[in-house]
């Protein structure tokens, strides 16, 4: 019926091209029936609550009775919060202990084990992977036992050498070290396989090429592969750059954000300010300054790449 | 310069000696948990370490059973992450198919769109959404963990780029015969595709069985715990954490996903470097 309406039409009035639009989008009923469940699923855990959120960031809330409209007081309160400052800067210094180290060990590997001089390649790629589909949470508390300093495993191999407990849980940087330790275990092998896929989409050709033409293995990494690999490595560390500001799980299981906040990612200080102090309006404050610092961080880390790759 | 067949064997002894050694890195939280959680409690920290004790017991796994009813708590999680699933291949299949073999108005921006949502941080809904469930009354039951994440941008697009693969004769022909949309998805579609869910499913699946914020937030009643919430909750006070029985679960968590891995192992791994390769 719509169909033959548009047909007919051929003078083009407003309220013409209005039925013809509702016409096309007619036509398409079934395509939409089929991928509004995530726009409507979206609007509702999405966009409102993202509206709400914003609102909320400028009110004072304890999740029952009225909300208190305070302006941009949470914002002032936040630029002199040395916890969430603290936990931002923990997220960097958490990115340079283990994103570089896991990322290359990550490369290296995959490089070795796609070389067709290495036997058992299925073997490895499975003790390499199986960390990722453990929980965190058991990994946590696996670590902790491990690490323990007085009879922990790991000190008690040290020992063997004459090394003296080290205090991995109980210091500073032995938490932030012991973090890094149980990310890159969790964390390695994803990482891995997706340069692995990666390694397989460059026509070994090239490398070939290049290593007739003289060039030593190290030289066909560097100037081969490595430049061939530039999206896949790019992918790979933008992921990690938010995962080190998003880490949550392994903190939560493992030190609980300390010694003394050393651990403490800007999510764990949401999560704490929301559910532990309720602060409705101050961790949707913080949550959004932490969203806008993240998105310039990734935009960043894509422009710097970007130029590299010209 | 070293002789070429030299430093030929060289490098191959230190290709297998860094791989040897990540594996074991790898491996050895694994061997400690599996045996922590069979020692007796009085050799769990006994120096010099046991590794595999001639006292061994399933002790910690009987007491899981009578305090916990751990059984209790493998159907909490299986039904969570099942019902997630299933619900969620059934959405991204569906948006995926729209997506791929459709022409409509307003197309590319809806799914730039879809795209673009991945990625806002949860952080930013966190309360928000919080507030809904409890609204909803739905805090301590399973549907936040279920229904928010049922169509998943993801999977949409992951379904999209394989559905695009699909030939349109058959659907064509499906559609001369008189078959309505519908028909044409799921009996059509749907079988050509099983491939892909079958990747898509594991990761997902994955994702909530081992998910532990969500319940951490939601779920209140111990009865209603998963096995991740489980493990966190067996925490004494200090000194005083049953590792064994912690370990116990942490086994327990980990052995269904480590079969259905090394089941689907070439699908799982597809299903994860499709959207870094790909996209």
């Amino acid at each position: 019926m719509a169909e033959t309406t548009v047909l007919k039409d051929s003078h083009l009035s407003l309220s013409a091209k209005l039925r013809q639009k509702w016409a096309e989008i007619y036509k398409a009923r079934w395509p939409y029936l089929f991928i509004s469940p995530f726009y409507i699923l979206f609007l509702i855990f999405g966009v409102y609550p993202i509206l709400f959120s914003l609102y909320l960031s400028l009110t004072e809330w304890k999740g029952l009775g009225p909300i208190k409209f305070v302006g941009l007081k949470n914002f002032e309160l936040l630029l002199k919060d040395k916890v969430f400052w603290q936990s931002m800067t923990n997220g960097v210094i958490l990115f340079f202990l283990y994103v570089p180290i896991m990322t290359l060990l990550a490369l290296v590997l995959a490089v070795i084990l796609n070389s067709k001089r290495v036997r058992g390649f299925r073997f490895f790629r499975t003790m390499l992977f199986i960390p990722y589909i453990m929980n965190i949470v058991a990994a946590g508390f696996t670590f902790r036992l491990m690490l323990n300093q007085k009879y922990g495993l790991v000190n008690l191999m040290l020992g063997i050498f004459n090394i003296a407990p080290v205090p991995w849980l109980e210091s500073i940087w032995g938490g932030r070290i012991s973090l890094c330790l149980l990310v890159i275990w969790a964390w390695l092998g994803y990482n891995m396989v997706i340069m692995l896929a990666g390694l397989q989409t460059i026509p070994s050709e090239l490398t070939e090429a290049a290593l007739i033409d003289g060039a030593s293995s190290s030289q066909a990494f560097f100037y081969v592969t490595i430049p061939l690999m530039r999206p896949v490595i790019l992918f790979s560390v933008v992921l990690s750059t938010m995962g080190s500001f998003n880490l949550f799980s392994e903190i939560y299981n493992l030190t609980g954000g300390g010694p003394i906040n050393a651990t403490i990612t800007p999510v764990i200080v949401i999560f704490n300010q929301a559910f532990g102090n309720f602060r409705l309006g101050y961790a949707s404050a913080m949550a959004y300054l932490y969203f806008i610092i993240l998105f310039a961080l990734t935009l960043l880390q894509f422009r710097y790449f970007g130029q590299q790759a010209d | 310069m070293l002789p070429r067949r030299l430093s030929l064997w060289l490098t191959d002894a230190l290709m297998y000696a860094l791989l040897i050694g990540v594996s074991a890195f790898m491996m050895l939280p694994f061997i400690w948990m599996v045996s922590t959680s069979l020692k007796p409690a009085d050799e769990i920290f006994a120096i010099p370490p046991i590794i595999i004790s001639p006292n061994s017991t399933l002790n910690a796994y009987v007491y899981l059973q009578e305090q916990y009813n751990i059984i209790g708590i493998i159907k909490n999680t299986f039904v969570i992450a099942f019902s997630a699933t299933i619900l969620r291949l059934f959405f991204c299949a569906l948006g995926g198919y729209g997506f791929a073999k459709f022409k409509f108005p307003g197309q590319a921006a809806l799914f730039a769109f879809l795209l673009g949502t991945m990625v806002i941080p949860s952080a930013v809904t966190l309360v928000p959404v919080y507030i809904i469930m409890r609204d909803l009354k739905w805090i301590d039951t399973f549907w936040p963990l279920i229904i928010p994440g049922a169509a998943n941008a993801f999977g949409i697009f992951f379904m999209r780029q394989y559905t695009m693969s699909v030939s349109n004769e058959l659907m064509d022909a499906a559609r001369i015969d008189g078959a309505g949309e519908f028909t044409i998805f799921w009996r059509i579609i749907l079988p050509i595709i099983a491939p892909g869910l079958t990747s898509l499913g594991l990761i997902f699946f994955m994702g909530s069985w081992n998910d532990f914020v969500g319940p951490l937030i939601y779920l209140k009643s111990p009865e209603h715990f998963t096995l991740p919430l489980i493990i966190r909750s067996l925490i004494g006070p200090v000194g005083r954490t049953v590792y064994d029985v912690q370990m116990a679960t942490s086994v327990i968590s980990l052995i269904p996903l480590l079969i259905i891995f090394l089941i689907f192992q070439r699908r799982f791994v597809e299903g994860i470097t499709a959207g870094a390769i790909k996209g």
